[in-house]
C-alpha cells in the first residue's frame, strides 16, 4: 500500500495484540490488510497486562480458545514470531486464604473439568511444595500444570512484525470515528484523516470499540475498568507459576528478565476524577503491595521499579464478543475481552481469520460468544 | 503524535560500525540493537521500549532517552518531536513493597473499604 492508498481487502480498527495478530495470519493468506491505530502499536491493555496464558478459572464459553491456544499454539508461538515471547508451562496457582475462598475456588475447578480440563484443588502445604515462598496464611489453592506466563510486550509486537513482514500496512494515529454502509454492507471508516475503504471491516478496539459500532446501530454492553500492575527490581528466578487469588489481591508472575509483574485493582478508581484516564491512582500500589506481602512475605523488601494502569473492556456477562455480524454484512466485532484476552489472543484471531475469509469460525467453538446474546432481564 | 504508516522494508538490514556502543546502560541495549528495532517495524520509543527493554531499567530512561529518540528519529527519517517520550511512572525512585504499602496504610478511608 502506498502512503496516500485509503483502501484494502480487509480493514482491522486497533492495533492491539488482537488487530496484530490477525493481520499476520490474513496477511499469511495473501489477503491486502489496512490496521488502522488511533495511537501506538499495543498501546492498550496489550501492553499493559501481566501476561497470564490461562485455562484455569475461565468462563467455560470461552474454554476452547484458551485451551486451544496452550495446546497449539503458544509452545511454538516463539519460533513462528522469530521473536522470543518467554512462554513458560510452569502451572497457574490461584490461591485462598479463607474457606469461603476455597469453597469458591472448588466451584470454579469444577466447571472447568466438566470440560476436560486438566485443573485441581490442593492443600496449602502441596502448594508450598510447588512454591516454597508462600505464607502459612494459604489454605488451599487450584493448581492447572498446563497454564502459564508469557511476555505481552514481545508477543504482541512479534505478531505486528510477522504482519508487516508478510505486507500488513499498519497506520497510526488515526482516530476513526465511525463505520458507514454503501449499499447494504459496511465499506468505509470514517477517520480524522478522511474515509479509508475496504470490503470486510475487523473491530477489535478495546473498549473505544463500542461507540464505532453505535455508528452502524450495534450496542454491546461493554464498560471500562481500570487495573494496574507493577514491575520490580530482577530477582533471582523464584516462582515459575501464574499466581492468583480467589479474592482477587494480585495476579501476576516472575519474568524471563527476573523482575516480579503483578497487578490488580485496589478497589477505589471508580470514585476518582480521572477514572477514564490511564494515570495510576495513588491508594492502589500501597493495596497491592500488601496484598502481595500477605502471601509472599519474602517480596517485602523487593523494590518496585515502576507502575502503569490500564483499562480491560468489560462486557456485561463477563465474556467478549467475537462474532460477524449478521445486520451489518461486512463488519466482524471482537471486543470486551475483561482483562484475560491476552492469553488467548493467539487463538482469537485464528477464529477472527476464519470468520473474515469463510464466514464462520471452524476450528475453534466460539458459538458462545455471538453478540446478539444480551438482553434485558424481565 | 501524527500519523505514521508503516509497511514492510524494502532493503537489507545494514550493521554499522558502532552497533555494539551501549545506549541503555540499566538494560545493556545496543545502538545496534536499537537500529534493528527501528528496522523490523517499531516506530516509538515506547515501542522500542516494549521491544527491547531500552528504558525500562533502574533510571526509567533518565540516561538514554534522548539518546534512543535520536537513533529511532535518524533511522525512521521521522522527527524526534513526533515520537513521544517514556511515559513517567510511579514511583519516581526505586522503593520496596513494605515502604508502600505502608504509604496509606492509616488511611481510614482505604481500611474501611478494604474491611469489608
Amino acid at each position: 500500500m502506498k502512503a496516500n492508498d485509503k483502501s484494502a481487502d480487509v480493514i482491522i480498527i486497533g492495533g492491539g495484540i488482537m488487530g496484530c495478530s490477525t493481520a499476520y495470519r490474513l496477511a499469511k493468506e495473501g489477503v491486502s490488510v489496512l490496521v488502522l491505530e488511533a495511537k501506538e502499536i499495543g498501546n492498550g491493555g496489550s501492553s499493559r497486562n501481566a501476561g497470564g496464558v490461562r485455562q484455569s478459572a475461565r468462563d467455560i464459553r470461552e474454554l476452547p480458545l484458551a485451551m486451544y491456544a496452550v495446546s497449539n499454539i503458544w509452545p511454538t508461538l516463539s519460533e513462528e514470531l522469530d521473536i522470543d515471547v518467554e512462554y513458560v508451562q510452569n502451572g497457574n496457582l490461584r490461591l485462598g486464604k479463607t474457606e469461603a475462598h476455597v469453597t469458591a475456588l472448588t466451584n470454579l475447578v469444577k466447571k472447568s473439568t466438566s470440560v476436560g480440563l486438566d485443573v485441581r484443588m490442593i492443600t496449602g502445604n502441596e502448594a508450598r511444595e510447588i512454591c516454597p515462598y508462600m505464607s502459612d496464611e494459604v489454605l488451599g489453592a487450584s493448581w492447572c500444570p498446563s497454564d502459564g506466563h508469557a511476555n505481552p510486550l514481545h508477543t504482541t509486537l512479534g505478531f505486528y512484525k510477522k504482519a508487516l513482514e508478510y505486507g500488513a500496512t499498519f497506520a497510526t494515529g488515526i482516530q476513526v470515528f465511525g463505520l458507514q454502509k454503501v449499499k447494504g454492507r459496511v465499506r468505509q471508516v470514517v477517520t480524522d484523516d478522511g474515509i479509508y475503504e475496504a470490503q470486510h471491516i475487523l473491530l477489535c478496539a478495546g473498549h473505544a470499540s463500542r461507540a464505532i459500532a453505535n455508528t452502524v446501530g450495534i450496542d454491546i454492553p461493554v464498560e471500562r475498568e481500570t487495573s494496574e500492575v507493577f514491575v520490580t527490581e530482577q530477582m533471582k528466578p523464584m516462582f515459575g507459576q501464574m499466581l492468583g487469588t480467589s479474592d482477587a489481591d494480585f495476579y501476576g508472575h516472575q519474568s524471563a528478565h527476573g523482575s516480579f509483574v503483578l497487578g490488580g485493582m485496589g478497589g477505589l478508581e471508580k470514585f476518582t476524577s480521572n477514572y477514564y484516564g490511564d494515570e495510576t491512582h495513588n491508594v492502589t500500589l500501597p493495596k497491592l503491595s500488601r496484598g502481595v506481602i500477605k502471601y509472599f512475605p519474602d517480596l517485602a523488601n523487593v523494590k518496585i521499579i515502576r507502575s502503569w494502569a490500564g483499562q480491560y473492556d468489560v462486557c456485561a456477562d463477563g465474556v467478549p464478543v467475537i462474532d460477524n455480524v449478521s445486520e451489518v454484512p461486512g463488519l466482524t466485532i471482537a471486543f470486551g475481552f475483561c482483562g484475560h484476552g491476552f492469553g488467548i489472543a493467539p487463538a482469537v484471531s485464528i477464529a477472527l481469520c476464519e470468520l473474515i475469509m469463510k464466514g464462520k469460525s471452524e476450528t475453534i467453538d466460539i458459538s458462545k460468544l455471538n453478540y446478539d446474546r444480551f438482553a434485558a432481564k424481565g | 503524535m501524527g500519523i505514521i504508516i508503516r509497511t514492510k522494508h524494502t532493503q537489507p538490514f545494514i550493521p554499522q560500525p558502532d552497533d555494539s556502543m551501549i545506549i541503555c546502560r540499566c538494560e545493556e541495549i545496543t545502538k545496534g540493537e536499537i537500529r534493528k528495532a527501528v528496522y523490523d517495524g517499531m516506530r516509538t520509543i515506547n515501542e522500542v521500549k516494549r521491544y527491547l527493554r531500552a528504558g525500562m531499567g533502574l533510571c526509567q530512561g533518565q540516561t538514554c532517552q534522548r539518546l534512543v529518540l535520536g537513533i529511532i528519529a535518524s533511522e525512521s527519517q521521522i522527527s524526534a518531536g513526533e515520537l513521544g517520550h517514556i511515559t513517567g511512572r510511579m514511583p519516581v525512585r526505586p522503593a520496596t513493597m513494605d515502604y508502600i504499602g505502608k504509604s496509606t496504610e492509616h488511611s481510614e478511608g482505604v481500611e474501611r473499604y478494604e474491611s469489608k
